[in-house]
């Protein structure tokens, strides 16, 4: 069996849950198993309700109060022991911030491996192969899991799989698990989730971005791509390093943890294109990436891959567009 | 070596505190597939500390400096010999108390059997806080602090961007995605996961770097103790989903090109 596990996100199936599902159901007929989804915890009702034109062999729901809110505590608990009762050959989530907090303590407690942030499947006989970006994604390499395992946990990186590919045609049976929690084993606690107010600006409305990164190497070189932008007539945006150095704030960040955005234009300026930052501009029409290293991996989504020195080439390209 | 205290004592919480730190390829380095194809040829590498470890170290230190108690902080690292020895002195100099090194030259790239070594070779320090890095920029996958913390039976959390400590506990304030934030509370013992720019960090000064040379480092011969679950099979290039123009040679033709790009191709700019 393979089972996908639905994450909610503020009262919907998350995005990266629907490619989940969409994994879940190539991978079953690939490997002529049965899919179940499971809904489990926070708002796990209408999760099920919303998956319910999904096809699936079951529907399976697993609610408990003190899992009503999330913990990595209690959804650790709740999936292990859903697991030991359903023993599924691959266990499938979208790599959310949510399944990078819990689901490696599945993988401890029962001593199975997790093989997380997965780009794509490929198959060697009926054996499948999972491939993952490594060293800042200047590589990617095949992985082998210990065919013994009785449970492999996986998680999709975003856009891995399509959301739109869902099969549709509902589920054959809707089974409820028994949770069992007692208050021993949820020892943390949490508080609602908030957005801070980004007093900024909307990053996603814009039609040319200039994005800049650590490959500007100084605070005092950010008025020199700002004047870039400005000749533009784009905005300025950036990769987490320039947030995280203070060079500019941490609204103007594009990426997992900032903003996604998908204009016409994005310029990007001395980034090296590290996954965080890719998954938040890779939906772009057009892609300028200037950088020095011609490995660097933003050439590979780029349209223009310009390879060279930023120090010199913005201010001349500046110069010629005031012109 | 300092006994473990938990909790308000004269007010104040005597804690030890471990970083995992880890030495990764420096953004610089050139990153070439060796002839075994499993692994990186690492002699044309230069190895530095990977980033959100090195904030991890900031936060455990500003930490033991606000509490002023004798607090420890211990940096804790894996790898071999060659590729670790400036990740330690550097956390040494910057002020942790004394150094772990699980020396293992094996290139090993299963998350849960590392976490396993951590753990077997940490389990007797009893730490009451245990810090990463959100993720190393080599294998990149992120699991390290939380499976360490599950085999310590430790309350966890990632993602890390403010800490609190307060009697018996931590509060931490996760950034998730999109601008969105949550705090949690843990019980000690905890594993915390650490976000890149949670502080601003410090530069190991002289008499860090002069006094770094009499703190002990504990050495330890780390040997695996089951198969790992998974494995590199085979490293490869990362495909190009686009076709890509590439744009290179003096800095006037450059500039020209895209000139050209951005007025008659893309009609950026008129």
């Amino acid at each position: 069996m393979i089972l996908v596990i639905l994450e909610n996100q503020r009262g919907n199936i998350h995005v990266f849950s629907k490619e989940a599902v969409v994994a879940g159901q190539s991978l079953a007929s690939k490997l002529g198993m049965e899919l179940s989804i499971l809904c489990m915890g926070e708002n796990a009702n209408s999760l099920k309700e919303q998956a319910s034109d999904y096809k699936a062999k079951n529907l399976i729901l697993a609610e408990h109060e003190m899992v009503s809110t999330y913990s990595a505590d209690g959804y650790s608990k709740v999936l292990s022991d859903v697991i030991k009762d359903l023993s599924p050959k691959y266990v499938i989530m979208g790599h959310s911030y949510m399944v990078r907090d819990f689901l490696p303590r599945v993988s401890a407690k029962l001593d199975i491996p997790f093989v997380s942030d997965i780009i794509s499947v490929t198959y060697d006989g009926d054996k499948p192969v999972f491939a993952r970006q490594v060293f800042n994604a200047k590589l990617a390499t095949n992985i082998q899991t210990d065919p013994n395992s009785s449970t492999t946990l996986l998680s999709f990186q975003s856009a891995a799989f399509s959301s739109d590919d869902i099969e549709l045609g509902g589920s054959d049976a809707a089974p409820v698990f028994e949770v069992n929690l007692n208050s021993d084993d949820i020892k943390s606690s949490s508080e609602p989730e908030f957005q801070e107010s980004s007093a900024g600006v909307d990053l996603t409305a814009a039609n040319v971005i200039v994005s800049v990164g650590r490959g500007i190497e100084s605070q005092d070189n950010i008025p020199m791509v700002e004047s870039l932008a400005e000749a533009m007539g784009a905005e300025i945006a950036s990769s987490r390093p320039v947030v995280d150095m203070g060079w500019l704030p941490s609204y103007r960040q594009v990426g997992s943890s900032g903003q996604v955005v998908s204009p016409n234009l994005y310029f990007s300026v001395g980034i090296s294109g590290a996954i965080q930052h890719v998954v938040g501009m890779k939906g772009s029409k057009n892609i300028i990436a200037i950088n020095k290293d011609e490995e660097a991996p933003i050439f590979e989504i780029a349209d223009y891959a310009v390879i060279g020195d930023l120090m010199e080439i913005v201010p001349k390209l500046t110069e010629e567009l005031k012109k | 070596m300092l006994d473990r205290v938990v909790g308000f004592k004269n007010n104040t919480i005597i804690m030890k505190i471990a970083v995992l730190t880890k030495a990764i390829p420096s953004y610089e380095s050139s990153i070439r597939i060796d002839s075994t194809s499993k692994w990186i040829d690492e002699s044309v590498v230069n190895f530095t500390v990977n980033e959100s470890d090195s904030y991890a170290l900031e936060e455990a230190l500003q930490i033991k400096e606000k509490l002023d108690n004798g607090t420890e902080v211990v940096v804790v690292t894996m790898g071999s010999q060659d590729n670790t020895s400036k990740v330690l002195k550097d956390g040494l100099a910057k002020g942790a108390d004394r150094a772990i090194f699980i020396q293992n030259e094996d290139s090993n790239t299963d998350p849960l059997s590392i976490a396993k070594l951590f753990s077997d070779n940490l389990k007797d320090e009893n730490f009451d806080l245990v810090f990463s890095g959100l993720q190393s920029d080599d294998l990149g996958s992120g699991q390290t602090g939380v499976l360490l913390g599950e085999l310590l039976g430790m309350s966890t959390a990632t993602l890390g961007i403010e800490t609190d400590i307060q009697e018996g506990k931590i509060k931490v304030k996760r950034e998730l995605e999109s601008g969105w934030f949550q705090w949690v509370t843990l019980p000690f013992p905890a594993s915390v996961s650490i976000q890149s720019g949670i502080n601003e960090r410090r530069y190991p000064s002289l008499k860090g770097i002069m006094g770094a040379k009499r703190k002990e480092t504990k050495v330890i011969n780390g040997q695996l103790s089951d198969i790992p679950k998974q494995n590199f099979m085979n490293l490869f290039m990362p495909k190009t989903e686009k076709s890509t123009e590439k744009i290179e040679g003096d800095v006037d033709g450059i500039v020209a090109k895209l000139m050209d790009i951005l007025k008659n191709k893309l009609r950026i700019v008129s």
